[in-house]
């Protein structure tokens, strides 16, 4: 039997960014990536951008072979974990194979929630991995119709690839207005415009009543109104987190694998991080929260990784998320519902913030959208006072004429 | 062959701060530290080719601002993920209030 070490369940952008850690840490016993994709670790979120057709091949790697050789990482790929075994610390896969672990990290992901109405339809599509995106770019072609079924992040993203390429576009929403879940109404409205002055046919507060397949492609039944003919629908509505294996584990489950502020599960030799944990978020008096974000999916598993070594430090991260759609740039730090009152910054061409203050004055979110990076710097600005928990006049945060650096210094 | 190229006035940069500048095809950005020096590096992004200089600087660091992605922009160095190809820098001199850059 192999030496007992650290095993990584799930090579996404969290397992991948745990395993580099660990040996940033000075972990020297084996390490070992376990992952059910047979791709080398990758960036989901170019999955889902504008480019995603132009070059279907272009997987953008978060570290090729090499690298990982280099580090002593052992990479299982295409190989799914089926239980954990933590009496005799082991994880095991179909084939009966076993591997002992000393520390392990689940950092098992999320994946699409499916639609039941949509299960017969054989042109339904969904994303989460290179091999669906490269699916669904095979489909867009100059004047396919595509109806996009969710107003979240990736179901308008992928509106704006699809137009891009010349595709006609409807999507639907059942809430009554896009990005209801994270986004302040006034930044989800900009986009809606956006997405309309691009073509894209946005249905808001629409139910579907069933999906049927054609000759060619999918008629898509609404409960209201004529029903809408497609080459192929594309489902978005949202995720949920990869937690069966925790569970068949008896670890607790809570909306994700629930963890304490360092990541560890109730197992003290087991850690979870990452798009399928539930954690509670310290700049928030605690409260639990389980995040879908690339740069959280990083540094808890830099987090994750450091704890797995010996430390014993806890989660103090603001949330910070992008979405890119057209020539727009979207960011959030902190979480906009934190917040009982808003501030609004207006900036040069059309870009904006609003400042989300707690009942108290604390500045706990800010958000922004406009033209390339208009707004990024004054987002990370931001969060960084976020992170401090301060208390800024709200005269200066809605005047430009005010720098948020000189907010940071006082 | 390198050549000394006049990229901005010295007040062009704030302190602690940077600006882009476009020269022959190329992009660079120019960094003026909190202690009052200039540095020159190239202006994208290693990780997908965003303009470094609508970025933040904090000390002798610039972080990217698509993906907050951090460089060195003295050294070049990418420190940590999601960078982990250096940024290439330029020597930089100042000359009659001027930020001159050198190119090969
Ligand atoms: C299309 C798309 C676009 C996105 N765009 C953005 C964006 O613009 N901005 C942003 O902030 N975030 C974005 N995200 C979110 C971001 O990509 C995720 O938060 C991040 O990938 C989460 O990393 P993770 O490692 O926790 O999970 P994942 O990346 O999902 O990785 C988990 C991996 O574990 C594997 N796995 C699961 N169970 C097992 C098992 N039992 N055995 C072996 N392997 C297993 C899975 O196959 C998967 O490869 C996007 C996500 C998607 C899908
Ligand atoms: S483009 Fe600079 S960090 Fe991604």
């Amino acid at each position: 039997m192999d030496a007992r070490g650290a095993v990584i369940v799930g090579a996404g952008e969290c397992g991948a960014r745990a395993a580099f850690a660990l040996r940033e840490e000075g972990y020297a016993g084996p390490t070992t990536l376990i992952g059910e994709e047979t791709h080398l670790p990758y960036e989901r979120p170019p999955l889902s951008k504008e480019g995603m057709a132009s070059d279907a091949s272009g997987l953008k790697l978060i570290a090729d072979a090499a690298h990982f050789a280099d580090a002593g990482i052992r990479l299982l790929l295409g190989s799914k974990v089926i239980a954990i075994d933590r009496a005799a610390k082991t994880v095991s896969f179909r084939s009966g194979s076993t591997i002992p672990y000393e520390m392990m990290l689940l950092a098992t992901g999320a994946r699409p929630r499916r639609l039941p109405l949509a299960e017969a339809s054989g042109h339904c599509l969904y994303l989460r991995t290179q091999d669906e995106a490269n699916a669904i770019a095979s489909r867009f072609r100059q004047g396919a119709h595509v109806v996009i079924v969710g107003g979240g992040f990736i179901g308008l993203e992928l509106a704006a690839a699809a137009s891009r390429h010349g595709c006609t576009v409807s999507l639907l929403e059942a809430a009554p207005r896009l990005l209801a879940r994270a986004v302040p109404p006034e930044i989800a409205e900009v986009i809606g415009n956006v997405h309309r002055s691009n073509g894209v046919d946005i249905r808001l507060g629409v139910s579907i009543a069933g999906f049927q397949d054609m000759d060619r492609g999918v008629e898509v039944h609404l409960a209201e109104g004529a029903p809408l003919r497609a080459d192929f629908c594309i489902i978005g509505i949202g995720a949920v987190p990869n937690t069966e294996l925790a569970q068949e584990a008896g670890l607790a489950v809570d909306n994700g694998i629930r963890v304490d502020g360092t990541l560890r599960t109730d197992d003290p030799y087991i850690f979870a991080a990452g798009d399928c944990c539930s954690f509670p978020l310290s700049i928030y008096g605690g409260r639990r929260v389980r995040l879908e974000t690339w740069r959280n999916a990083q540094e808890q598993g830099t987090l994750a990784a450091k704890n797995m070594a010996g430390g014993n430090i806890e989660h103090a991260a603001v949330p910070w998320f992008w979405s890119d759609q057209y020539d727009r740039t979207l960011q959030i730090a902190g979480l906009p519902d934190e917040g009982t009152q808003t501030v609004r910054r207006d900036l040069a061409d059309g870009a904006f913030l609003l400042f989300h203050l707690a009942g108290d004055g604390r500045l706990v979110a800010a958000s922004g959208i406009g033209i390339g990076n208009a707004i990024a710097r004054d987002i990370r600005l931001a969060e960084m006072l976020v992170a401090r928990r301060a208390v800024p006049a709200a005269g200066s945060l809605a005047s430009a004429a005010v720098k948020l650096k000189t907010l940071l210094a006082a | 062959m390198s050549e000394w190229v006049e990229a901005c006035a010295a007040d062009d940069v704030e302190e602690e701060d940077v600006i882009r500048f476009d020269h022959a095809g190329r992009t660079f950005a120019i960094y003026r530290s909190p202690d009052d020096e200039y540095f020159a590096t190239d202006g994208l992004c290693t990780h997908e080719k965003v303009h470094l200089a609508d970025g933040l600087v904090m000390d002798d660091i610039i972080e990217c601002p698509k993906h907050n992605g951090r460089f060195n922009y003295k050294t070049g160095a990418a420190k940590g993920a999601p960078v982990c190809v250096n940024l290439r820098t330029y020597p930089v001199k100042l000359e009659a209030g001027m930020v001159m850059i050198q190119l090969d």
